[in-house]
């Protein structure tokens, strides 16, 4: 049992590589469509209503307790609203570019489901990591490169669709990941300038920074940069207030108008998907990873400390996925110029003096 | 009168940031997610009817069970979207009621036309047409929302009369009849 764990976790046999694969993307995707759950409730507390509570199936619907608590929290949901989105007519408008058109909701979600494997859950009591790509030492630099490469999905969305809503949306979309990708960079490598040495293999390694914040947080280190990294993973996975290339209410539906069913579903996973893998980075970077609290690395010994220190890490995800969503029905969305002013005026020189101030330390400090 | 000089401050610049705004935000909606929720879960729980809705137009008897439509057709005549249809009868001369003369042959109400204005009800001499606490119609084709006479009365039911008037008419017609003139 213990050795097909082992295996299953860490052997490069093609297989097991598979395996793993498959898993993420069942747990990334039912994360998504849990969200989407997570924000239709959460919304429907915030506005004094109950949120969806009808569905269920009568099979589930005739086990007592279980049934109804399942109905009354909305879980069976999902389920409908992907099936929804599954046996729905697909329409392929006249006007769009075909090629594109069919290939954007792909890359929209592709590169969100790839960035996932640098991603470190936990560890084993043997001391490997629990992750779907072991071993790699290039963990940030990767996921930043490849969920980065999802708003490729957005701009060939808004020119493929050949309407001048889609492809407003697209050119905001654009414009916003640049702007928010330095100062997002920037506070990233604020606080990789704490954490490595000169002399470190690994240093951009993922692991190396959960492993940094055993004692305390980075997020108490480096408030500022954890502040400036926050908003830029609202900005990139254009959520509330800054849902630029979406915006319904001056574009239409933003870059997907001209999307619906399955095509449209995809896009919507993706959206969530970069949530779940801004959250994650978040959580690595700044939250202490699996650790569970500052100065309390781990709950219990053994498997269980490891098997916790997992289950902690998802809680905190959907803590942060809560966070992502209570932003969205506080906060008005930005106007485009606001958008620009609050990424190129405020976050990027607050984010040049931040690293400006931690090397003139770090040189003083010697 | 003295002026008050108010003073105009400059934004902090915590105010500046927005931050402290968004943290308040958050705050108030918070607060509101802990509230209970405003909503009624429909079909289960129904809203309670204030008094004077003016729901479904309904045909109603009085207390002795008397139909108290006459067929005047003032209704038909003033509702503004014509929803109302009113074919008028003779009552038969062996009815108990046979002194009111008329009464509706059929009456029909199209739902589809309906606009709720309640001009039937200030119009109607006999207050035989009320709005009353119906406000939920459906049907699954057009002749399924036309009400019919049947369906008006059994919508309607019956209501509290303040003046019998036609048995206050037949009451003074036998009276003087007895008394010889």
């Amino acid at each position: 049992m213990e050795q097909l764990l082992n295996d299953f976790l860490l052997s490069k046999a093609w297989y097991f590589i598979a395996a793993r694969g498959l898993t993420a993307i069942v747990i990334l995707m039912s994360i998504a469509a849990y969200a989407v759950l997570l924000e239709r409730k959460a919304s429907a507390w915030i506005q004094g209503r109950v949120g969806p509570n009808r569905t269920n199936h009568p099979l589930i619907a005739w086990i007592p307790f279980v049934g109804t608590f399942l109905q009354k929290g909305g879980f069976i949901q999902p389920a409908a609203d992907g099936l929804k989105f599954l046996f729905k007519e697909d329409p392929l408008p006249g006007h769009v570019r075909k090629t594109t058109y069919i290939l954007a909701p792909i890359v929209a979600l592709a590169p969100a489901l790839l960035a996932i494997v640098m991603l470190p859950f936990g560890r084993l009591p043997t001391g490997e990591v629990i992750t779907l790509c072991p071993g790699a030492d290039i963990g940030v630099l990767f996921m930043f490169a490849i969920s980065s490469l999802g708003v490729y999905g957005i701009a060939l969305a808004g020119w493929s669709a050949n309407s001048k809503y889609p492809f407003l949306g697209a050119v905001r979309g654009s414009a916003q990941l640049i702007s928010y990708e330095l100062a997002m960079g920037l506070s990233v490598l604020t606080v990789f300038l704490a954490t490595a040495t000169p002399d470190q293999d690994n240093a951009l390694s993922l692991v190396s920074m959960v492993d940094a914040q055993k004692g305390v947080w980075n997020v108490f280190y480096h408030p500022v940069a954890a502040l400036v990294f926050l908003i830029c993973i609202f900005a990139e996975a254009n959520r509330h207030p800054f849902d630029m290339p979406e915006s319904e209410t001056d574009l239409v539906g933003g870059f997907h108008t001209e999307y619906g069913s399955f095509k449209f579903g995809l896009f919507f996973v993706a959206e969530y998907s970069h949530m779940i893998i801004g959250s994650s980075l978040f959580i690595v970077m700044f939250l202490g990873g699996w650790h569970f609290a500052p100065g309390v690395p781990t709950v219990g010994d053994g498997l269980i400390a490891s098997l916790f220190g997992v289950a902690w890490f998802f809680f905190k995800l959907c803590a942060f996925l809560f966070f992502f969503v209570w932003v969205r029905w506080t906060i008005p969305r930005f106007r485009y110029d606001q958008v620009m002013r609050i990424g190129w005026r405020v976050l990027l020189p607050v984010a040049v003096l931040n690293l400006l101030a931690y090397f003139l330390w770090y040189a003083v400090k010697g | 009168m003295a002026i008050k000089v108010v003073e105009r401050r400059p934004l902090s610049l915590a105010e500046r940031t927005y931050l402290p705004q968004i943290l308040a935000g958050l705050k108030v909606t918070w607060d509101n997610m802990l509230r209970p929720p405003v909503t009624l879960q429909y079909p289960e729980e129904r809203p309670t009817i204030p008094n004077g809705y003016r729901g479904v137009p309904t045909l109603v008897r009085d207390p002795n069970g008397r139909e108290k439509c006459v067929s005047c057709q003032l209704c038909e005549f003033v509702c503004p979207p014509k929803a109302i249809r009113i074919t008028p009868g003779e009552i038969a001369p062996t009815a108990s009621n046979a002194h009111v003369e008329k009464a509706p042959q059929e009456f029909e109400i199209n739902m589809l036309r309906c606009i709720y204005c309640g001009l039937c009800q200030e119009v109607c001499p006999e207050e035989a047409i009320w709005l009353q606490s119906q406000y939920s119609m459906t049907g699954t084709n057009r002749e399924m929302m036309v009400n019919n006479k049947a369906k008006l009365y059994e919508l309607g039911g019956t209501l509290p009369d303040s003046h019998y008037k036609w048995d206050r008419k037949k009451a003074e017609a036998e009276r003087q009849s007895h008394s010889g003139h």
